[in-house]
């Protein structure tokens, strides 16, 4: 391990950004953590300044600065209520990397990033053939998310009600070369991302027929890797940049006007990630980049604002007593994106009666591996979201990010709730089947 | 450093979980919202209730341990940077709503309880608890107990002081206190309450505050006049008072930051406007109406090239979020931002808002003004960047101006961010000695270990 000295010097990077945080403490408000814990390392503010303390090389070690930056949700509530703007996800990405970079990756880390995540094409046969075997190790808990749970006791997976893997990912339900269709209008390139390819395939799916019933071209070259953001919040920066090229080249292929994607932290990832975080682009690379940035969109957006809807006329269908849906918002694309109106008018243009929640913003408590290592406290935060969807007493909870959805379907399943999680694309395109026998 | 032994009393009073002891930790309760340097302390308690609070206190008090109470550590001078051998006692466990009595309009808090979330707590029951500073969100009731906090609404509701109507709280040696009561009307004792109301911890550690509740306004009218020159506005402030009319908030802000403003949050303002004033009126729905009037009357009369009135509540939220955006389009700006507060008789404004003009050119520094007009707490906030060393030695010479024109104004340093250490060194210019000496005498009787947040207020 290097010197302190260095590391100071590293994070030193990140100086112009850091010092923009005036410590007011706004973050205190909103952070979902804070709420919980309510100690000053576990709230931006405290790591904003922890983060100054290694530049100033205070510290003899890197761990205790390391541990407290990682109990965090990234779920940037901070950022998008900070007084002075400071970009705050950002910084904690690159300190994360700089940290792990410093620190090497664990040798777990290192063999699922470098070895797996890092190579689509060995990370899919893997997954499917874990989707194969999943059933030897879980059992389908009979509830109406569709989650499972551990058939043995298991440390790693606790109480968890997680959703199974899909028996057939996405991609493997189209043709090898992708598809490429043409529409009268606008041109679609479809990102899948992880998520959805492996767990709610329906989502893609749905995706797609409510881009064909609008008559939108669609892109989905074949061999689409991950966005890249698992490898990142780890701090790994390489696997995350091999992701970054080899999406890029995936995409290169084929011209298209947006690109849609239906998973929240893809799209954030994608636009606001990707151009900042990559590690030395050439202007070639940063070009490429910030314009891929400037074409992505989530897709409810580019459903409400590019594209137009109408309602449905659901008055035709067959006993379409009104559905009752609220709906949450995903961290990634309304505090990230500013993307909060158009998925609710995609739900009330399906016909469904919207009810909003209290805290419909509040993160779920996910933020993606926290659920892994900070299960109590991310469960903890789950509760509180589990607890306002069912004030509303809806039948249904719709967000636009599938990691948002494997949460609240695991805190709905451990209530025992009867109420459903769907993508607003599963929500919009069911009514388009019944509309279009 | 405190001793294994103390360390290891701590942790028994409340659990290993909640006594923080690592470098990190303490470099995390460090600093406040003021521009000061960060000092780390020796450890960090986390008490839940009345009982592990007074055994850490008298713990200490037989240690001579310095304590600083800490609610959210939004506070800007520096009143919750603690001793390099002290502790801090953060009160964030200790957050319960203890009561809130309709019938005789009271609530009864913790010191941890958050200000705003108390506030929509009463209001839910058509009650209305109206100290409201900017951090309100995050703040805590002890915290603004400490400082004496202030707000937006000072001109006609008050300040936290006028809203304390009784305490409990320990002593330094570790007895329990009580002052105040539950009544309108208390004649008994000192009034010790009163005294301990922006005490900043010096005096005593909060343990359950009393405060008076009111019934909330049945009406409320918004505003917005937009001015040719600053004068005119801060005629308009003072031309409004003289008509005995008590507005909820009369706020100024002038062209500096509304520019800042608008290239913040294109909220449409007008950006050659010298100054824009927003005023709030509250009360019974006929006098609202009337006072409207009146005030949209004086604004046209002293000048203001137009004056529009809210329709509806979302056309008030745009004019108070203009209000609330002053300070983060502000921040935005430059790294380090310096908020001052030094406050002037409200008929002095249109001299203080001139002089702060003058003193920002200077010194050559850019300095936004914007602030409670009706009660003349002026914000004049200074961009700066603290690592410019050259730059900041002016910002510095600046304040120091900016306190010698409000005291020469018959004003005071601090309206509503209090002493703390910041401005410690400059009390005696407002006070003079024997004030300051007698606070000192006070203190050393009440705290002869001193070690109830020291430094703060007095120097020592």
């Amino acid at each position: 391990m290097a010197g302190m000295k260095e590391l100071a010097n590293l994070v030193k990077e990140l100086e112009e950004q850091l010092v923009t945080c005036i410590r007011c403490g706004m973050c205190q408000s909103v952070c979902p953590l804070f709420e919980q814990t309510r100690k000053e390392a576990d709230v931006a503010r405290g790591k904003l300044a922890l983060l100054t303390g290694l530049m100033d090389n205070i510290f003899t070690d890197p761990d205790g600065v390391n541990e407290r930056l990682n109990r965090c949700l990234l779920c940037g509530s901070c950022a998008a209520n900070c007084p002075s703007g400071v970009n705050v996800v950002e910084i904690f990405i690159k300190a994360r990397a700089i940290l792990a970079e410093y620190k090497g990756l664990s040798p777990a880390k290192k063999l699922i990033f470098r070895q797996l995540l890092a190579n689509p094409g060995r990370f899919d046969a893997l997954v499917e053939w874990a989707g194969r075997f999943q059933g030897l190790f879980t059992k389908p808990s009979a509830d109406a998310q569709g989650t499972s749970c551990a058939r043995l006791i298991s440390p790693l997976l606790a109480n968890r009600h997680f959703m199974p893997l899909s028996t057939t990912p996405f991609h493997k339900t189209l043709p090898e070369k992708g598809v490429t269709s043409t529409g009268s209008r606008l041109r679609a390139a479809f990102f899948t991302g992880c998520l959805i390819d492996k767990i709610f395939p329906n989502v893609a799916k749905a995706s797609l027929k409510v881009l064909s019933h609008h008559k939108v071209g669609v892109v989905i070259p074949p061999g689409q890797g991950c966005c890249g953001i698992p490898a990142l919040a780890s701090g790994d920066r390489d696997s995350f940049t091999r992701l970054v090229d080899h999406n890029l080249a995936v995409f290169e292929k084929e011209p298209f006007d947006v690109l849609v994607t239906a998973c929240a932290t893809c799209t954030s990832t994608i636009k606001k990630l990707w151009p900042t975080v990559y590690k030395n682009p050439s202007d070639d690379i940063r070009q490429k980049l910030t314009a891929l940035a400037e074409k992505t969109m989530d897709i409810n957006q580019f459903l409400v604002d590019k594209v137009g809807i109408e309602p449905l006329d659901t008055l035709l269908i067959k006993g379409s007593e009104k559905e009752i849906v609220t709906y949450h918002d995903p961290c990634h694309l309304k505090k990230s994106l500013g993307v909060a109106d158009q998925p609710r008018q995609v739900i009330m243009a399906a016909g469904c009666k919207l009810k909003e929640m209290a805290g419909s913003d509040k993160c779920c408590g996910m933020g993606g591996s926290f659920n892994i290592y900070h299960y109590d406290l991310s469960s903890t935060i789950g509760k509180i979201k589990e607890e306002n969807i069912e004030k509303t007493g809806c039948t249904t909870v719709s967000t636009g990010c599938p990691a948002c959805m494997m949460q609240i379907s695991d805190m709905l399943g451990k209530a025992g709730s009867s109420i459903k999680v769907r993508h607003p694309m599963e929500i919009y395109a069911s009514r388009l089947k019944k509309n279009t026998p | 450093m405190i001793p294994r032994s103390i360390q290891d009393a701590l942790q028994k009073i409340v659990g290993p979980q909640h006594l923080l002891t690592q470098k990190e930790d303490m470099l995390t309760y460090s600093y406040d919202a003021a521009v000061l340097d960060p000092v780390m302390p020796a450890a960090a308690v986390i008490p839940e209730n009345t009982t592990q609070l007074g055994e850490i206190i008298a713990l200490c008090h037989e240690n001579h341990i310095p304590i600083t109470v800490r609610g959210s550590g939004t506070n800007l001078s520096g009143g919750t940077i603690p001793q390099t051998s002290g502790i801090v006692v953060l009160t964030g466990r200790m957050n319960r709503i203890i009561e809130i009595n309709e019938a005789d309009m009271y609530a009864v808090v913790e010191p941890g309880v958050v200000t705003a979330i108390l506030a929509s707590e009463v209001e839910k029951l058509g009650l209305f608890y109206p100290p409201d500073p900017g951090s309100m969100a995050v703040s805590t009731i002890g915290g603004n107990v400490a400082e004496n906090a202030g707000g937006l609404r000072g001109l006609k509701y008050g300040v936290t002081k006028d809203y304390v109507m009784g305490l409990q709280f320990f002593d330094a040696t570790g007895n329990y206190i009580k002052t105040g009561s539950r009544t309108v009307k208390c004649a008994t004792g000192y009034n010790i309450t009163g005294l301990m109301v922006g005490s900043e911890g010096t005096l005593g550690v909060l343990d359950q505050v009393i405060l008076k509740l009111i019934p909330a306004p049945k009406a409320r009218q918004a505003m917005v006049a937009v001015y040719d020159t600053i004068e005119q506005a801060s005629e308009t402030v003072a031309g409004i008072i003289s008509a005995r009319i008590l507005p909820a908030t009369l706020e100024i802000l002038d062209n500096f930051t509304i520019r800042a403003v608008e290239d913040f949050s294109k909220a449409g303002l007008p950006k050659d406007a010298a100054a824009l004033l927003l005023i709030e009126v509250d009360g019974h729905p006929a006098v609202v109406a009337e006072e409207a009037e009146q005030v949209e009357a004086l604004c046209r009369k002293m000048g203001a090239r137009t004056i529009d009135q809210a329709e509806n509540d979302a056309q008030r939220d745009r004019i108070w979020a203009a209000r609330r955006a002053a300070l983060s389009a502000l921040a935005q700006l430059k790294p380090t931002l310096v908020l001052e507060d030094a406050t002037v008789p409200r008929s002095r404004i249109p001299d203080m808002v001139r002089a702060l003009q003058e003193i920002g050119k200077k010194y050559n520094i850019d300095i936004g003004t914007f602030g409670h007009a009706g009660d003349g707490n002026l914000h004049p906030t200074i961009l700066t960047d603290r690592r410019n060393k050259e730059e900041f030695h002016r910002v510095e010479q600046a304040i120091e101006e900016i306190f010698d024109t409000a005291l020469a104004m018959g004003g005071t340093l601090s309206g509503e961010h209090g002493t703390g250490i910041a401005k410690a060194p400059f009390l005696e210019k407002e006070a003079g000695y024997s004030s300051i000496l007698f606070s000192r005498q006070l203190r050393a009787a009440l705290d002869p270990r001193n070690i109830l947040n020291p430094g703060k207020i007095t120097g020592v």
